[in-house]
């Protein structure tokens, strides 16, 4: 047996059945719907600009942070009314993908 | 000068060009323990018969001092010769001329080769082992890829390509090898990238080693680039020349045929499938008990392994291997499984092979991240595919055939040639499980013992549907045979397929979900 898979159960059509279960399927994150409070780095990239500062009540449509990346400066705007409840990161900040920027309120 | 003179002068010509990047840039290359370019073609073809063409091509790049560097054949080896026998055109990228770094001269002689091995109609073989395009020529080096991987494209489908990465293939030249039929990696040995660690780290700070990146091992389990996977440079040519044996040498010529063989005892055909659907068993054992000399030949062996495919020889011809593999996420179809699938049932169909499809799966799988991945898009592939095929189709329905799975599998619906299955098969819109609980759902929920009036109506709906014997009543199964009886079935299909002709309507090109 391969070490990258280990014996299990699959259920499909509630029908179980008993196979491998490959490490993707069971490294599989449950979905979570977006959250227009959480601000999240859409690609990997350099935090420019930080336009705010804790405690700031943005309306949607702001632009909170400019992030570098793909040699774009990209604008991340605010999908809500709100305000800023903490910044996660510093001006200069590299961060991948999915990266947590800052949470509103 | 007289004649002996003039032929001693080329010798010590080819003397001095055939050292490459000479003695110490071969020793460097042996330490990664690779084979120079040209000890590698010599291992690949038959002995004796490699003809090399551009041997004293030079380049004629004058910026950056470039005037002054003399790169013995511009880095690439081109020629042509045989493998058992059949034509191959070849071209092998020297690592230790300027690190294999393709300039205008260097990707001239490749498509030069290309270009020769379109018009013979023959197959084309890419050793890689380079480290990108040569920063000195500039936009050169950028039209040699684009000419590069046009002529991949355009062959594609009409000559066999292969590609062998056996060094960095960094950039745009991993393109080529990405459209081209088959990729070859060797562990350790092998590195494919659009942008390395380095750049990785210097952009976005994100520290990852190369093998873990695009190694040959991520390229052949994680990514699905890579088809086969060797251990060593001498491992990988022997599935190269394993692999030219059962194709043909173009799109015009079916694959040569052998002597048959039948399949060995140890493969007993009436002992491999549990009669239980839920239980899992090695599908390839299935194929081995049927194709000749049980020599069954995976490709994508460790990508998606919930699909199984590859070659095998019936009665001495290739035929192309396509099975649900229950032993392996109960054999579902998937988005992976469904792109490898669909990939190879296409190259089938462009050289002329004959596909087998051996079915038992429960169905797509579910789950959020599958349609969030577009299993719709990718599943619809295989559907696409077989339909597409005009090859000589074969299924047999082992066990499982449920839903859309049913359909997708190579069914009558989707014109397989002939369709059998064995008194194990299951043919239904689900699973009994899943039947039941949808059509008596009220008689179980309403029970005063729904448990037990569940497991009455799952074996009501088993005996009722999940049997082959509904499905042939309509001819959608051609006939129900004895497991034993499959490699008879299937050689017979085979030789009255031999000339299988059908028209489609003419169109410039379909649309297939990709």
């Amino acid at each position: 047996m391969n070490k990258d898979t280990k014996p299990g159960y699959l259920n499909i059509d509630s029908g179980l059945y008993q196979t491998r279960i490959s490490k993707k399927f069971e490294n599989r994150k449950p979905y979570q719907p977006a959250d227009p409070k959480i601000i999240l780095s859409f690609i990997p990239g350099t935090v420019l600009e930080i336009y705010i500062i804790t405690g700031q009540d943005v309306k949607k449509g702001d632009i909170l942070m400019i992030l570098d990346a793909m040699k774009m400066k990209n604008k991340l705007k605010s999908a809500m009314d709100g305000r800023v409840k903490s910044i996660a990161v510093v001006k200069g900040a590299k961060v991948s993908k999915g990266t947590v920027l800052l949470e509103l309120e | 000068m007289p004649l002996n003179k003039k032929i001693r002068e080329l010798q010590e010509k080819r003397e001095k060009v055939l050292l490459g990047g000479g003695e110490q840039a071969i020793e460097k290359q042996k330490a990664m323990g690779k084979r120079t370019a040209r000890e590698r073609i010599m291992s690949l073809l038959d002995e004796n018969s490699f003809n090399e063409y551009d041997l004293f091509v030079e380049h004629d790049a004058r910026d950056f001092d470039m005037d002054k560097k003399s790169l013995p054949s511009d880095g690439v080896i081109i020629g042509s010769g045989t493998i058992y026998g059949a034509p191959v055109a070849i071209f092998a990228q020297d690592f230790t001329v300027a690190g294999g770094s393709l300039g205008l001269m260097h990707s001239r002689k490749i498509t030069k080769i290309m270009d020769h091995a379109l018009k013979m109609r023959m197959p084309l073989i890419g050793i890689n082992d380079s480290g990108g395009a040569r920063i000195q020529e500039g936009v050169n080096s950028l039209a040699g890829y684009g000419e590069i991987f046009f002529r991949n494209t355009i062959s594609s489908g009409v000559i066999p390509q292969i590609s062998v990465i056996l060094g960095p293939c960094a950039g745009g030249a991993v393109y080529s090898p990405a459209l081209t039929d088959f990729v070859f990696v060797v562990d350790k040995i092998s590195k494919m990238f659009i942008t390395g660690p380095e750049v990785i780290k210097t952009v976005l700070g994100e520290e990852i080693s190369m093998e873990d990146l695009g190694g040959a091992r991520v390229h052949s389990e994680v990514t699905g680039n890579a088809h086969f996977f060797a251990l060593s440079e001498e491992e990988c040519f022997d599935q190269i020349k394993k692999l030219i044996t059962f194709i043909p040498w173009n799109n015009g010529k079916k694959a040569r045929v052998f002597e048959p063989a039948e399949p060995k005892p140890e493969y007993n055909i009436n002992k491999i499938v549990p009669e239980d659907p839920t239980l899992p068993y090695d599908v390839k054992d299935v194929i081995r008990a049927i194709v000749d000399n049980s020599d069954f030949f995976e490709i994508m062996q460790l990508y998606a392994k919930n699909i199984v495919i590859g070659f095998g020889r019936m009665g001495g011809r290739t035929t192309g291997f396509v099975a649900n593999q229950p032993l392996e996420m109960a054999g579902v179809l998937d988005v992976d499984s469904s792109d490898k699938a669909a990939r190879f049932i296409r190259y089938c169909d462009a050289f002329n092979i004959p596909i087998i499809t051996l079915v038992d799966l429960p169905g797509y799988l579910p789950g959020v991240d599958q349609e969030h991945a577009g299993v719709i898009r990718h599943g619809a592939k295989v559907l696409y595919a077989y339909s597409e095929a005009t090859v000589p189709k074969l299924t047999v329905i082992l066990r499982k055939a449920y839903g859309g799975g049913y359909i997708a599998m190579s069914s009558r619906h989707l014109r397989a040639d002939f369709v059998f299955a064995w008194p194990s098969a299951e043919i239904a819109v689900m699973g009994p499980e899943g039947a039941a609980n949808i059509i008596f759902r009220k008689e179980i929920s309403s029970s005063k013992d729904p448990d037990g009036m569940r497991k009455q109506k799952v074996e009501e709906y088993k005996t009722k549907f999940a049997n082959p014997y509904v499905a042939a009543s309509r001819g959608y199964v051609d006939a129900v045979i004895e497991p034993s009886e499959t490699r008879k079935f299937l050689m017979h299909s085979i030789e009255v397929s031999e000339n299988k002709d059908v028209t489609m309507p003419a169109k410039k090109h379909g649309l297939p979900p990709f």
